[in-house]
């Protein structure tokens, strides 16, 4: 697991930091409790983006579609049309929805490269906000849908856990959390990911050598959308509601902030990134009304001199320090 | 469907079209000259909008309050091109997606904080008042056909600028070869300056121009720039031909989707966009 690992010092870092997760729901605070859990979901949401951005080079503007489309399938099954509450099958069809529309919206988009990338990805996303914004049979309205309760685990008779309580929650997607970061680690080992690497590197020079790098791409899109429908899905969840803002580009900025927060490309960048965010975020607006002003500012600022993120603040930070020997 | 009607939905058409190149063709020009994708480009428009707002409750004149607008808004853009995006050429797209993004914010709270977030409206000048009449039942005002007179007199005054002078012989070649300008001995920062200038006015006299028709609000930033980035999506990156005939036909889309099928209104420009994307992956004109 070399990415997911790099050194001893790193795999320390990693067993403190889930046993710190681990750990905190026992501290009994229900309120940040819940807002550490948002931040997993979101980290989530961030590392299903880096597969896309980081790995592959394919900057897409629009992967809240897949987030807030994930939120309303729950929404549309489970409160709107109340055909199943089962988590199991809930969240099943949560993915497959999400990856089925990425691997079609895949088709068009991926035709296009570089800024053309962009802004269709943008363009294709607003499709689906309208759609969930203005279409009454899916829940279409500006406020979004109050949800009628949590999925239930039940199968058959056995009833394993119940999402209602915070913490069981909290640990529910604390497991998903770390079962993403190991697939993806797996992912980016096999063959599919060592290819979209080497797209991200020099696309021309994978297709001079023989890979249908367009078929990698929709692979990689597909995969990525799937995984953010997931997050999507929780999110909902989480918040017993759902909302087109879910699906709006300012989330897809949101998330895309996340990533050079923490890093591209870097496993762990989408989760530090999260959490950077978030704390950003409640730092800010519990400063000052004009967050907003503060955080473009924050951006503009970490663009032109980090842009890296904070996973590269270590790396210069190690350079400050002269190694002494012997 | 009556005849009076389609034409006022044409005239409304051919207007939002118009004024939608404005906005347009300073992205793209940005994006094929420099190579910078320029999210805050809508807040140029919403600024213009504002600007005259402003200007026209102090001076109660509307050429005046354009002139000066105008003017502002070039000093505005010479600066942000010296200060920021001179930077941005360098980098790579996604910094300067969030470069731009994080302007967006930085533009839309001062907004909030010097004028307020309130809607407001703009006088139309007194000699522009009146309704012109269509056939005999229907009237149209004549200032959105003084406006699409003027938008169409900017578009024309820029086609001849790039197509006809110097200066716009250098733009397009900085569109197709930035490296070789330089080689040749043109300043080419200053060349960058100007265009960048010339694409924030644009889109600053766009708003500005069509505060008097409809309500100066505080999302009009966002909702121009997603057409925009629309119309140069069907349109083709850096050419401005392309984006003249995107926005009409995006123009088009919109105005007669909300006539056909207002409830799904919103999705008609990207349907459109679609459908192009399909035939030509990279826009109607490559640059």
């Amino acid at each position: 697991m070399s990415s997911l690992v790099k050194s001893p010092a790193r795999a320390v870092l990693i067993a403190v930091f889930f046993a710190l997760l681990a750990g905190f729901p026992q501290l009994d605070q229900e309120f940040y409790t819940e807002l550490v859990t948002r931040v997993m979901i979101l980290s989530m949401f961030a590392i299903s983006l880096d597969l896309l951005v980081g790995y592959t080079g394919l900057i897409s503007f629009g992967h809240a579609a897949w987030f807030g489309m994930g939120g309303y399938v729950f929404a549309l099954l489970g409160s709107k049309y109340q055909i199943t509450d089962s988590l199991w099958l809930t969240l099943s069809a949560a993915m497959l929805v999400t990856a089925a529309a990425a691997f079609i919206v895949g088709l068009f988009v991926l035709r296009t490269r570089g800024m053309f990338f962009i802004m269709v990805t943008l363009a294709f996303a607003q499709i689906f906000y309208f759609f969930f914004h203005d279409v009454k049979a899916l829940g279409g309205s500006s406020d979004g849908m109050n949800l009628r309760g949590k999925p239930s685990t039940a199968l058959g008779g056995w009833v394993p856990f119940e999402l209602t309580d915070t913490n069981t929650m909290y640990y529910f997607v604390l497991v998903l959390m770390a079962v993403l970061l190991l697939f993806m680690a797996l992912l980016l080992r096999s063959p599919l990911g060592r290819a979209l690497q080497g797209i991200r590197e020099n696309e021309h020079r994978m297709e001079a050598i023989g890979f249908p790098v367009f078929r990698y791409k929709l692979a990689a899109f597909t995969i990525a959308g799937g995984l953010a429908g997931l997050a999507g899905y929780l999110f909902a969840v989480l918040n017993s509601a759902v909302n087109p803002e879910m699906l709006s580009w300012h989330q897809s900025a949101d998330v895309l902030l996340m990533l050079i927060l923490g890093g591209m490309g870097q496993l762990w960048g989408g989760l530090v990134g999260a959490f950077t965010f978030v704390l950003l975020q409640e730092l800010l607006s519990s400063f000052t009304k004009l967050w907003h002003l503060w955080l473009g500012i924050a951006i503009v600022l970490i663009v032109l001199f980090l842009p890296g993120g904070m996973i590269s603040l270590a790396e210069r930070m190690k350079t400050l320090w002269p190694r002494r020997h012997g | 469907m009556d005849l009076a009607l389609i034409l006022i939905q044409t005239l409304n058409a051919v207007q939002y079209g118009l004024l939608l190149f404005l906005v347009a063709s300073g992205l793209t020009l940005i994006f094929g000259v420099m190579g910078v994708i320029n999210l805050a480009h809508g807040s140029f428009y919403m600024m213009g909008a504002y600007l005259a707002f402003t200007l026209a409750s102090l001076t109660g004149n509307l050429f005046v309050t354009i002139v000066v607008g105008t003017v502002l808004s070039v000093v505005l853009g010479a600066l942000l091109e010296w200060a920021l995006f001179s930077h941005l050429y360098q980098r790579n797209h996604l910094q300067q997606v969030l470069l731009t993004y994080g302007l967006i914010l930085i533009f839309e709270e001062l907004r909030s904080v010097l004028v307020g977030n309130e809607v407001h409206s703009v006088q139309v000048p007194a000699w522009l008042d009146f309704s012109v009449p269509l056939g005999s039942v229907m009237t149209y005002p004549a200032y959105r056909l003084f406006m699409s007179v003027v938008c169409l007199v900017v578009a024309l005054g820029l086609y001849l600028l790039i197509q006809r002078t110097k200066v716009g012989a250098r733009i397009r070649a900085g569109a197709s070869n930035r490296g070789m300008v330089q080689v040749l001995g043109i300043d080419i920062d200053w060349l960058f300056r100007l265009v960048f200038s010339l694409g924030v006015a644009l889109a600053a006299f766009a708003g500005m121009i069509n505060a008097p028709a409809s309500a100066v609000s505080p999302g009009m930033g966002m909702q121009v720039l997603i057409v925009s980035f629309v119309v140069v999506i069907v349109g083709g990156i850096g050419s401005v031909r392309g984006a003249l005939l995107a926005s009409l036909l995006i123009a088009f889309a919109d105005t007669f989707g909300k006539v056909f099928v207002p409830d799904y209104a919103g999705i008609a420009i990207y349907v459109v966009m679609a459908g192009i994307l399909l035939w030509r992956p990279e826009g109607l004109f490559k640059s």
